[in-house]
């Protein structure tokens, strides 16, 4: 059975290929029948090799189609590795996935015709077997094929409505700032390569611990750390995603929420034995964790539109998991990579459904009272939220806890950032619950509402989803201990523990006095001069794009558009031909046609000539 | 004896399409189709020889009985210039390249020329013969007569079916190359010269000529000579300028020959005879002809992204791509020389489907200019989805056989030098970077103010999407599935890194 899994990513490309070829002429219940049948094909044979993987005492394995290439000693397969990691976040990308794709085909905002329909699937198919590609590959190589895929999957789905330039300009910055990463990331291939002659992910993690011909562990771990920040959104590269909401919203739950956004998390446990051969870059992991967890989930208190506050919700979930990467909380921050999948992608259904029912109203200061009307939605955004802010006894909570008891064992401060960070994200989710779904009604949701009005295939994922993002983390954490190394150290339970559970209530309580009670005014506090900067600076998160744009791009833009004629080079080409041309026009002169003057000039050049040659000699 | 079919077919298509004019003006693309479906069948038989050995004959480079097919006739006995055909696993790729995207350009003139279309495809045959000349030619003399053959009916292909600047166009790329073909002329001679002083005979032959013992200075100089001219050809930076504006002006057919066969002349040409003929040279010039490449990666992609004309921007794209070519020889290891070669046959690929398109978008449009495009996805959706395709191949996305070369010749190249690595891997991030904003300015987004689009834009037909998707396998095959590539390539490269005394580590510290 295990030998079949390679059927896993080979379902979604069938579909892929058969909606991508026929785009426009399927009939739209086909085309989402093929699209969702696909991805639910690879889950059901996913879960069965996870079945059996467990029944068979969880010995990893490697499955090969062939030979990619082979020169020299450089032999990548197509080949797969699956262990408890690989099996994890394949359920998570078909398991997730499935439901995703069931909710589209009834997102009657996406589709308004075949041939999109066709394409949406396509894509998404796509999508989900480059990524499953890229956590199946057993090589570092086959990885990165999956890497770049996910990629153009995101780039093709966020700019899905093409039409719209300003979509088009989110899909390739998304593109270009992950490259950017996936350029320091194909360098790292380049030096592990260098030194250990393979790039096979299993035989390099435990060459990794021998002698280094050239560079070290830190420098190669430093370079993949550069491609997990692009991909998952963490300083210094995490600009391109709140711009990515410009997709669809199944694409946002799918792509820029349960998976490709995690793929940098997968990348740093997967080859984990080379961070913790090189402290510094763990280190590093886990700084970048903390302070991108804090910086979005600041600017996250203050945007409006519903979108980009899960966008940065996502950023900043995401900089849990790499605090506990930091820590060598492996298995923690894989847990919370599957729970986050679970509640993230809740949470974007569920702003979908708000979204089309208020006519793509995204602002939240436009919304209110929808608790009532919405009520599939607002389960949904409750249970979701109460998961991202860690409200006890969620999955969220159960996730999140040991990732900061961990981090408290390597430093405290590392632990009072990420305790700040849920603290902050109790106030922010609960005020996009409170100001959306309470209060008065600011725009009138259109029919049908209630539960009637929900399509089954919308709310039978929305449900799975409600009952996975409370109950996902009742079972511990999953089974991928095997692949990582036992945690040292007992968690304390006293004190700190209390307080690491604690301290999201305390922000939910904060959130209902602000933003629902009344009780507590701030307004003293936003109105301030300090304030307004403060929120305008957060609302910009930090003024990242404005720096980027003033350091790289508008530079970038001068110099092309300097040199658009090729003067630095072509001048020179060009100025030898002028040259030429005039010396031809000054010594065409010469040519009169007056006898005289050629007599006078051969009498005047025999002289000089005479002169010269008398003087030589 | 059969290469010499190969070649004499290609001039007698040229000679007979030229005469069908005079019958019908439809005749001569048949014609021309008719002669490359038998130069196919004759390159096809080459692929399909039964082989001694697993596949590819193996050996020593300067044993001549280890070539695949060789054909030798005495010429001009007295100067030792004869007929001497050859032809190995990477002159077989280049070949098969260069008649497969004969037919592709043949098609692609379908429709576009009016013009004396015989005296076209004339020109057209006769460029092709050239070039498989070039590819098979083991006499210097006789390659440096395919070298020229090859470029006077090109230069006549733009500056007749050319565009607006065509004679400025044109004249510029004859000047380039023959400027620098005489520098290679004058090299050749020289060469031939010195190995009559020092052994007494005169000879043009390759085999010859390999190993002539030539002091150190003497050397370089005559290395440069053919230096110059591959890298004009290729083009490498600071010889790219007559790319653009040749590329730029060719009706498209002649766009696509030069960028997808005559740029590899001058790889071809590096890799067969600069590299093996001046070993000692090789060592000085490496580090700058890989700067130089470097150069032209980065160079060449902001270049690309600065240009409003579409045939503009792929001419640019190619001098980045190219780039990656000259940095893998000049690494000159197993690995970066197989990405070269990958690249070479890839590149030949998703640039003539680009310069197609191009081609088709003025066809339609009446111009080049991306400021009069935009949102062409919805009148003609699959030129948009095929447009794509060879986008995303251009950017070196994974899974296509442009990632494979360029991968291959960064990875390889961070054996022996780190630096030039380093920088050259920026392209990876500007090729995106000017691609996705060729796609965004013609396909995606609005029509601009500008864009005025004629009633019924005309998408794609069978005929070009027939050949366009036998481009898309292609690409597909050779990111997928590139061993077969590399298997025919490997031990002529093998042979060649052998020969030269490059391989070793010290070589490799020494640069490190």
């Amino acid at each position: 059975m295990l030998d079949l899994v390679w059927l896993v990513p080979i379902f979604p490309l069938a579909g892929f290929l058969i909606l991508f070829t026929t785009i426009g002429k399927l009939p739209q219940p086909i085309a989402a029948a093929v699209g969702a049948g696909s991805v639910g094909l690879a889950a059901v044979v996913a879960f069965s090799a996870g079945y059996v993987f467990l029944a068979d005492g969880m010995s990893p394995l490697t499955v090969t189609l062939y030979t990619w290439m082979n020169v020299g000693d450089f032999s990548p397969g197509l080949s797969f590795y699956v262990d408890g990691l690989t099996l994890i976040m394949m359920f998570v990308i078909t398991g997730v996935g499935f439901l995703i794709h069931v909710y589209s085909t009834t997102n009657r905002a996406v589709f308004i015709d075949d041939e999109h329909h066709s394409r949406f699937f396509a894509y998404m198919n796509l999508f989900v077997c480059a990524m499953l590609l890229l956590v199946m590959g057993d090589n570092l190589l086959l990885l990165y094929m999956g890497w770049e895929g996910v990629g153009l999957c995101s780039y093709l789905l966020i700019g899905f409505w093409h039409d719209d330039p300003a979509n088009g300009a989110a899909a390739r910055k998304a593109f270009v700032v992950t490259r950017i990463g996936d350029t320091a990331m194909a360098l790292g291939l380049f030096l592990l390569f260098l030194n250990f002659r393979t790039l096979e992910i299993q035989p390099l993690m435990a060459k990794a611990s021998g002698t280094w011909v050239l560079g070290s562990p830190t420098l190669a771990a430093f370079l993949i750390l550069g491609g997990a920040v692009g991909k998952s959104a963490q300083l210094p590269l995490q600009t391109w995603l709140p711009d990515a909401m410009a997709g669809p919203t199944p694409v946002s739950a799918l792509i820029h929420a349960a998976t490709m956004v995690t793929a940098g998390v997968y990348l740093i446990a997967r080859t984990h034995e080379l961070f913790l051969l090189a402290p510094v870059a763990q280190t590093a992991v886990a700084l970048v964790g903390v302070i991108t967890l804090l910086m979005a989930a600041c600017t996250a208190l203050v945007q409006t539109d519903i979108k980009r506050i899960l966008a940065f919700s996502t950023i900043s979930q995401i900089g849990y998991m790499f605090l506990a990467l930091g820590v060598s909380a492996w298995s923690s921050g894989i847990f919370h990579l599957m729970t986050h999948a679970f509640f993230k992608a809740l949470l974007f259904l569920g702003a979908g459904a708000v979204i089309f029912s208020l006519h793509h109203e995204h602002n939240i200061l436009k919304m209110g009272g929808l608790r009532k009307r919405l009520p599939v939605a607002f389960w949904s955004f409750l249970i979701g939220s109460a998961a991202l802010a860690a409200f006890p006894f969620t999955s969220g909570f159960y996730s999140k806890e040991p990732i900061l008891m961990q981090a408290f064992e390597v430093s405290p401060w590392l632990w009072a950032g990420g305790l700040l960070g849920a603290f902050i994200t109790a106030i922010y989710s609960f005020r996009l619950v409170f100001i959306v779904f309470f209060g008065e009604m600011r725009t009138e949701p259109i029919e049908p509402t209630g539960l009637s009005g929900t399509p089954w295939a919308m709310a039978i994922p929305l449900l799975i989803l409600c009952v996975l993002a409370i109950t996902g983390g009742w079972w511990g954490e999953p089974q991928v201990a095997a692949v990582f190394p036992e945690v040292s150290g007992e968690h304390h339970a006293g004190a700190t523990a209390y307080i690491t559970s604690g301290v999201p209530l305390v922000g939910i309580v904060l959130a209902y006095l602000i933003f629902l009670d009344g009780r507590l005014k701030v307004t003293a506090l936003t109105e301030s001069s300090l304030g307004k900067v403060l929120h305008d600076f957060w609302f910009s998160h930090w003024a990242m794009d404005w720096l980027y744009n003033a350091l790289f791009v508008s530079p970038f833009k001068w110099v092309t558009a300097f040199n658009k004629k090729d003067i630095l080079v072509d001048s020179i080409y060009d100025g030898t031909a002028a040259t030429a041309a005039y010396v031809h026009t000054l010594l065409s002169q010469t040519q009169t046609g007056v006898l005289r003057f050629y007599a006078a000039s051969m009498a005047l050049g025999l002289v000089v000539l005479v002169a010269v040659v008398l003087g030589l000699t | 004896m059969i290469l010499l079919w190969l070649i004499i077919v290609l001039f007698a298509g040229g000679v007979v399409a030229w005469l069908a004019e005079g019958w019908n003006k439809d005749w001569p693309r048949w014609v021309s189709l008719f002669f490359l479906g038998i130069s196919l069948i004759i390159v096809a038989t080459l692929f399909g020889n039964p082989l001694p050995g697993d596949g590819f004959v193996t050996g020593n480079l300067t044993n001549e009985s280890a070539w695949l097919v060789s054909f030798y006739w005495s010429w001009i006995p007295r100067f030792g210039i004869n007929v001497q055909l050859g032809l190995d696993g990477l002159s077989l790729l280049m070949v098969g390249l260069t008649v497969f995207l004969g037919v592709v350009a043949v098609v692609s003139s379908w429709s576009e020329i009016d013009h004396r279309p015989g005296f076209f495809q004339f020109n057209l045959m006769w460029t092709l013969a050239g070039v498989v000349g070039v590819f098979v030619s083991l006499d210097l003399f006789l390659f440096f007569f395919f070298w020229e053959v090859m470029l006077i009916p090109m230069y006549l292909l733009i500056a007749v079916w050319g565009h607006e600047d065509r004679n400025y166009a044109s004249m510029k790329f004859f000047l380039f190359t023959q400027i620098s073909g005489m520098l290679m002329l004058v090299a050749i001679l020289s060469l031939v010269f010195i190995h009559h002083d020092t052994t007494g005979v005169y000879t043009f032959n390759y085999f010859d000529l390999l190993g002539t013992q030539l002091s150190e200075s003497v050397g370089f100089w005559l290395m440069l000579g053919f230096f110059i001219a591959f890298v004009v050809k290729l083009p490498g930076f600071p010889f790219h300028p007559w790319l653009a504006d040749a590329h730029t002006q060719a009706p498209t057919a002649a766009s696509v020959l030069l960028a997808g066969i005559l740029l590899k002349t001058g790889a071809y040409g590096l890799i067969r005879f600069t590299v093996p003929l001046f070993p000692s040279a090789f060592v000085e010039i490496a580090p700058y002809a890989m700067a130089l490449g470097t150069a032209g990666v980065i160079y060449g992609a902001l270049l690309a992204f600065a240009q409003t004309d579409f045939k503009r921007l792929i001419a640019y794209s190619s001098v980045s791509h190219m780039g990656f070519v000259l940095i893998g020889i000049y690494a000159w290891n197993q690995y970066t020389l197989q990405g070269s070669v990958m690249q070479m046959i890839a590149h030949g690929f998703s640039t003539a489907a680009l310069f197609m398109l191009a081609g088709a978008i003025q066809h339609r449009l009446h111009t080049r200019e991306m400021t009069k495009m935009g949102g062409l996805w919805k009148e003609m959706p699959r030129m948009g989805a095929i447009a794509l395709f060879f986008i995303i191949a251009s950017l070196g996305m994974p899974g296509l056989g442009n990632f494979v070369g360029e991968f291959l010749v960064l990875m390889g190249t961070f054996q022996v030098n780190i630096p030039i690595t380093v920088v050259a891997a920026l392209g990876l991030i500007t090729a995106a970077v000017y691609s996705l904003i060729a796609m965004q300015r013609t396909f995606q987004g609005q029509p601009t103010a500008e864009a005025a689009y004629p009633d019924g834009l005309q998408d794609y037909g069978a005929r070009d999407i027939s050949v366009m998707i036998m481009m898309m396998i292609g690409l597909l095959f050779l990111g997928l599935y590139p061993q077969p590539i590399f298997d025919i390539a490997n031990p002529v490269l093998a042979n060649l890194h052998t020969y030269t005394p490059h391989g070793s580590p010290a070589w490799l510290g020494s640069l490190l």
